[in-house]
């Protein structure tokens, strides 16, 4: 039996690793890799709370969890696609058009 | 020490190798695979927690389609590794306070809120997910995210045309 203490540690690392990479990196599809990497954290937490409680509702939310990234995957990569035909980077640092 | 327990940190140092490998990486088309590495790892860390519907799920959706769909728009873009220094040294020491900051946060509250290793009739398997999932309690849920799904769809070919 896994301690589920443990598995909510390993889901608090992986979610601060990938805010970090959010910071860290320039390239727009690292950053949202690391977003992406943020969601598995969070779902990985959801698992272990559902084992905890007992109860399913957790896994339930992980299928929504989920579909809403799969939506926002194809949604982003797309912008990304426009993005980069507009402004032929992908550097995060050179779309500052909303910067006051 | 048990198998599975023994598998499960084998699996944690997995995830958190590669999703550190992830960041490290200049190239994105490595950090797209040091993710896939992370996102297997959880996979089966789900199986571990007793999610086999779940496990299969991240495998099939997470590091099947998602990926695949981060690695076609990278060789479609022919991304290039990231040039140039990297982002200055008081941005990276102020990140990394922060990130600090917010680990210490997370983990007190996380192992405040759960102890032990769950109840022993824990039971999610396929057809209990089923029940749960078409039960009247998420039938509105389900529809608005077959809505969702599609609006997405849409939302991305207009968006990627030319």
């Amino acid at each position: 039996m896994i301690p589920i203490n443990d598995a909510l540690v390993l889901s608090a690392i992986l979610f601060v690793i990938g805010a970090f990479g959010v910071f860290l990196r320039r390239n727009v599809i690292t950053v949202f890799m690391c977003v992406e990497l943020m969601l598995n954290a969070v779902n990985l937490s959801f698992v272990a709370f559902s084992r905890s409680l007992g109860t399913l509702d957790g896994q339930i939310l992980v299928f929504f969890v989920m579909t809403v990234a799969a939506a926002e995957a194809a949604v982003g990569l797309a912008i990304i696609m426009a993005l980069q035909r507009h402004k032929e980077t992908l550097d995060v640092d050179s779309f500052n058009l909303m910067k006051w | 020490m048990p198998i599975d327990l023994v598998l499960f940190y084998v699996l944690g140092a997995v995830a958190i190798a590669a999703s550190v490998a992830m960041i490290a990486q200049r190239n994105p088309i490595y950090s797209a695979f040091a993710l896939i590495a992370t996102l297997c790892a959880l996979a089966a860390i789900y199986g571990l927690l007793g999610s086999p519907f779940i496990a299969v799920l991240q495998i099939v959706v997470y590091a099947g389609a998602i990926m695949v769909l981060f690695l076609f728009v990278l060789m479609l873009l022919s991304v290039r590794p990231e040039e140039g220094p990297s982002r200055s040294k008081s941005l990276k020491v102020a990140a990394g306070a922060l990130v600090l900051v917010f680990a210490a946060q997370v983990t007190s509250v996380v192992t405040a809120a759960a102890r032990g290793t769950g109840s022993a009739t824990f039971d999610a398997s396929t057809r209990q997910m089923a029940l749960k999932l078409f039960s009247p309690e998420f039938t509105y849920t389900f529809l608005a995210t077959a809505i969702l799904i599609l609006a997405a769809l849409v939302g991305a070919v207009v968006l990627a045309k030319k």
